[in-house]
C-alpha cells in the first residue's frame, strides 16, 4: 500500500508557480529523498503533505487521509520535521520532549517509557538535562528527530535535516532513520547531500515545480551521459575549451581541480584523447575512466532541463 | 616584507619556504578549563586552497578567528602573510578576506549597494571603487543583477555576492568558513569553479567545510578534531594511507536482520544505503568469508560481499573514532 499519493498537486505564490501537477507516489516503508536546486519545490511539497499548507489544485492522499479534506486526522499519525524545527531552548532535552508528548496528547502512562527509548534511541540520554540551547548542531537536530517521533508516527516528513551538520553527526543521524526504517516507518526526506540521496531507497529530483526523474539511486546513476573519463591537468581552462571539438566528446563537468568527460565508449577514447590533448599542448596529469555518482547524474539531468 | 619565523619556540625548525601564506606553529587557545585549539601546527601555501575539516566544536572558528587577528592564542605562534598574529593582529584585516557561515550582506540594498558598502569599508573609493566593483560583479558573474535588491536573489547568487564582497580589496588571502552551508549541488559547484579561478591568480584559500566532495577539491587538508590535527594531506594520499581498515559493500535479502548480526559481531561502522549496507572496520578484508558465514546463519541471506574503495567521509569518521579511543 501506497502511504502518500499525490495528483495532480499544484502550489501557486501569486504567479510563481512552486510545484506543478505533481502526481507521485510513495510506498509503505519505503525511504524516499527528494533531491534539487534551491527553489525547485521540495520544501513546499513537504509542506503540503504535512497539512500546514493548501495546494492551490490537486489532492494528496497521506496514510489514507486526504490533506486537505482532514488535516486533523492526520496530525496524529505523521512526524513532521520542517527545517527551523523549533525547540524551546530554555528548556532542557527532557523538557522539550514531554512538551510535545502534551501536544500530540502521549498517554501519560506511556509518555515516561517513551521518551526514555526516544533519549536512548537518539544518543541523548547522558545529556537530558542540558538546555536544548546548548546543545550542539547535530545534538539539536537529534533532539528535534526524537521529538518529531514522540507519537510513534507511521511516516517522518523531515526537510533537510541535516543541513550544516558536520559529517559524524550527519552519518549518526543516518543510522537513526536506517533503524526506524528498518521497523518499517516510511521516511521522506529532503536533502542537498548527494551521499546521503544514495542512502534512500528511491529518489525524486525536482526542478522548477517539476519532479523530472525518479528512481532508485542506481537507475539515476545511469542516466548520466555515457562513460566517464576523470582528466586532471594544471591547464583546466584550455582543456576545457577545447574539449568539445574532441570527437566523440558528448559532454563535461568542471570540478574545481578536474573535468569529468562523457564519452560513449571510455576505453576506447582514452588514448584518443591523450593524443588529442598532446597535439594542443595540453599538459596530463592522469586521465582515467570512473563510474558517474548520482551527482554527475543530478548535474546533467538539471543541464537537461534547463535547456529543455 | 618579514622573513619568515627562523625556529619557534618548541624548537621545531620551521618552514623556510617565505612563500607560505600561513605558518602556524603549537598554536593554542583555551577558554577556561576548555582548550578549544591545543597545539596545532601546519603551513598553507601560497596560491592552495586548503581544507580545514572537522566536527562541529572541534575548533575551527577560533583558529580562524585567531589567524584573524581577532582572538589572542594562549599558546604558539603564527604569521599570516608575513604579519606575526599576536604582535600585529590589527594588519591582518586589511590584508585577508574573510567569510562566514552568516554572510553578511544587507538584504534590503542591491548588489550594486552592498558591494560599495564594503568597497568603503576597505577605504576604495571614487574611481578605483567603481573599477574594482566592475571586475568583482564580472569575476561572480552578477554583472547583469547588479540593480536587484539582495533579498530577492536565490540563495547561491547571495553567496557569490558575499565572496564578492570578501574580495573587492583584492586580498592575497581569503578565509571561508562553511561558505555552502546550505546551497544547493549546482550552486556549490559553481561557487567552487569560482574558487579555483581565484586560486589560479595566486589567491590563497583558507576553507572549511563539511561536504566531504568539496574537501576532495582542495589541494591539501587537515582534519581537526578536540582542537588537534588528527590527518594532514592531498585528499588522494589521506585516502590512501589514513584509513583505518576496509569498507565491505553487503548485498543481502535482510538488511535488518544482517545490520543486527554485524552489530554485535562487534563491526564498528555498520550503515544503510538504500537496500545496501557498508561496513567499516580494520581486518574487515581477512574475514570477508567469515563474514558471510555470519549473515548466512543470522538468516540475512547474503548475496554479494565485496571490498570498496573508502570515500573521503569512510576515512574521516574512521580517523575521528580512532582519535576517541
Amino acid at each position: 500500500m501506497a502511504a502518500i499519493v499525490t495528483d495532480h498537486l499544484h502550489r501557486k505564490f501569486r504567479k510563481t508557480v512552486a510545484v506543478r501537477d505533481l502526481s507521485f507516489a510513495i510506498e509503505q516503508g519505503e525511504v524516499f529523498g527528494l533531491i534539487g536546486p534551491d527553489g525547485a519545490g521540495k520544501t513546499t511539497t513537504l509542506r503540503m503533505l504535512a497539512g500546514v499548507l493548501k495546494p492551490t489544485s490537486g489532492r494528496a492522499d497521506v496514510l489514507g487521509e486526504d490533506v486537505v479534506g482532514n488535516p486533523e486526522a492526520l496530525r496524529g499519525k505523521i512526524g513532521y520535521m520542517p527545517q527551523h524545527f523549533s525547540l524551546y531552548g530554555d528548556l532542557s532535552v527532557l523538557e522539550n520532549l514531554t512538551f510535545f508528548a502534551e501536544i500530540y496528547r502521549v498517554p501519560s502512562q506511556e509518555r515516561k517509557e517513551r521518551i526514555a527509548r526516544l533519549l536512548r534511541f537518539a544518543q541523548l540520554e547522558a545529556f537530558a538535562d542540558r538546555p536544548a540551547g546548548k546543545l550542539s548542531g547535530g545534538m539539536k537536530k537529534k533532539l528535534g528527530l526524537a521529538c518529531a517521533l514522540i507519537h510513534s508516527p507511521q511516516l517522518l516528513l523531515l526537510d533537510e535535516p541535516t543541513n550544516g551538520v558536520d559529517p559524524v553527526s550527519r552519518r549518526e543521524f543516518w543510522d537513526i532513520l536506517a533503524d526506524l526504517h528498518l521497523q518499517g516507518v516510511t521516511i521522506l526526506i529532503t536533502t542537498p547531500y548527494m551521499d546521503e540521496a544514495e542512502r534512500c531507497n528511491r529518489v525524486g529530483l525536482m526542478f522548477r515545480g517539476d519532479m523530472i526523474q525518479q528512481g532508485e539511486p542506481e537507475a539515476l546513476r545511469r542516466l548520466a551521459p555515457g562513460e566517464m573519463l576523470v582528466l586532471y591537468t594544471p591547464a583546466l581552462a584550455q582543456a576545457e575549451a577545447v574539449l568539445p571539438e574532441f570527437p566523440d566528446y558528448i559532454e563535461h563537468q568542471v570540478y574545481g581541480d578536474r573535468i569529468h568527460i562523457f564519452v560513449s565508449d571510455a576505453d576506447a577514447a582514452r588514448p584518443r584523447l591523450q593524443t588529442f590533448l598532446a597535439q594542443r599542448h595540453i599538459p596530463i596529469q592522469s586521465l582515467y575512466q570512473d563510474e558517474p555518482r548520482l551527482e554527475e547524474a543530478f548535474i546533467y539531468l538539471i543541464r537537461q532541463a534547463r535547456l529543455a | 616584507m618579514e622573513s619568515p619565523m627562523a625556529v619557534s619556540p618548541s624548537g621545531i625548525e620551521l618552514s623556510p619556504n617565505a612563500s607560505d601564506a600561513v605558518v602556524v606553529r603549537d598554536l593554542t587557545k583555551r577558554f577556561g578549563d576548555f582548550t578549544a585549539v591545543d597545539h596545532i601546527s601546519f603551513e598553507v601555501r601560497t596560491g592552495e586552497i586548503f581544507g580545514f575539516l572537522g566536527p562541529n566544536g572541534s575548533g575551527k572558528t577560533t583558529t580562524i578567528r585567531m589567524l584573524l587577528g581577532l582572538l589572542r592564542p594562549t599558546e604558539g605562534e603564527a604569521r599570516v602573510l608575513g604579519i606575526d598574529i599576536t604582535r600585529e593582529p590589527q594588519a591582518i584585516a586589511a590584508r585577508v578576506g574573510y567569510m562566514s557561515q552568516k554572510f553578511s550582506l544587507y538584504p534590503d540594498l542591491t548588489v550594486d549597494e552592498n558591494l560599495t558598502f564594503y568597497g568603503r569599508a576597505y577605504g576604495l573609493r571614487g574611481k578605483v571603487l567603481a573599477r574594482r566593483k566592475d571586475e568583482v560583479l564580472e569575476t561572480i558573474g552578477l554583472a547583469r543583477q547588479r540593480t536587484r535588491v539582495t533579498a530577492n536573489l536565490a540563495g547561491g547568487w547571495q553567496q557569490r555576492l558575499a565572496l564578492g564582497a570578501a574580495i573587492l580589496h583584492r586580498p592575497e588571502l581569503l578565509f571561508l568558513d562553511e561558505p555552502t552551508a546550505g546551497v544547493d549541488p549546482v550552486s556549490r559547484r559553481n561557487f567552487w569553479r569560482l574558487l579555483y579561478d581565484l586560486a589560479a591568480r595566486n589567491t590563497t584559500i583558507f576553507v572549511t567545510t563539511h561536504y566531504m566532495d568539496e574537501a576532495e577539491q582542495c589541494h591539501r587538508l587537515a582534519f581537526i578534531h578536540r582542537g588537534k590535527i588528527i590527518a594532514m594531506g592531498p585528499p588522494g594520499q589521506i585516502k590512501r594511507d589514513r584509513m583505518t581498515g576496509q569498507v565491505v559493500e553487503i548485498l543481502c535479502d535482510r538488511p535488518d536482520v544482517a545490520i543486527q548480526a554485524l552489530r554485535e559481531a562487534g563491526v564498528p561502522e555498520v550503515a544503510l544505503y538504500g537496500q545496501r549496507i557498508h561496513a567499516a572496520g580494520p581486518g574487515l578484508e581477512a574475514r570477508l568469508s567469515a563474514l558471510e558465514s555470519l549473515l548466512k546463519q543470522a538468516g540475512a541471506g547474503p548475496r554479494t560481499l565485496r571490498i570498496i574503495p573508502p570515500s573521503l567521509e569512510d576515512v574521516f569518521i574512521a580517523n575521528v573514532k580512532t582519535s576517541v579511543q
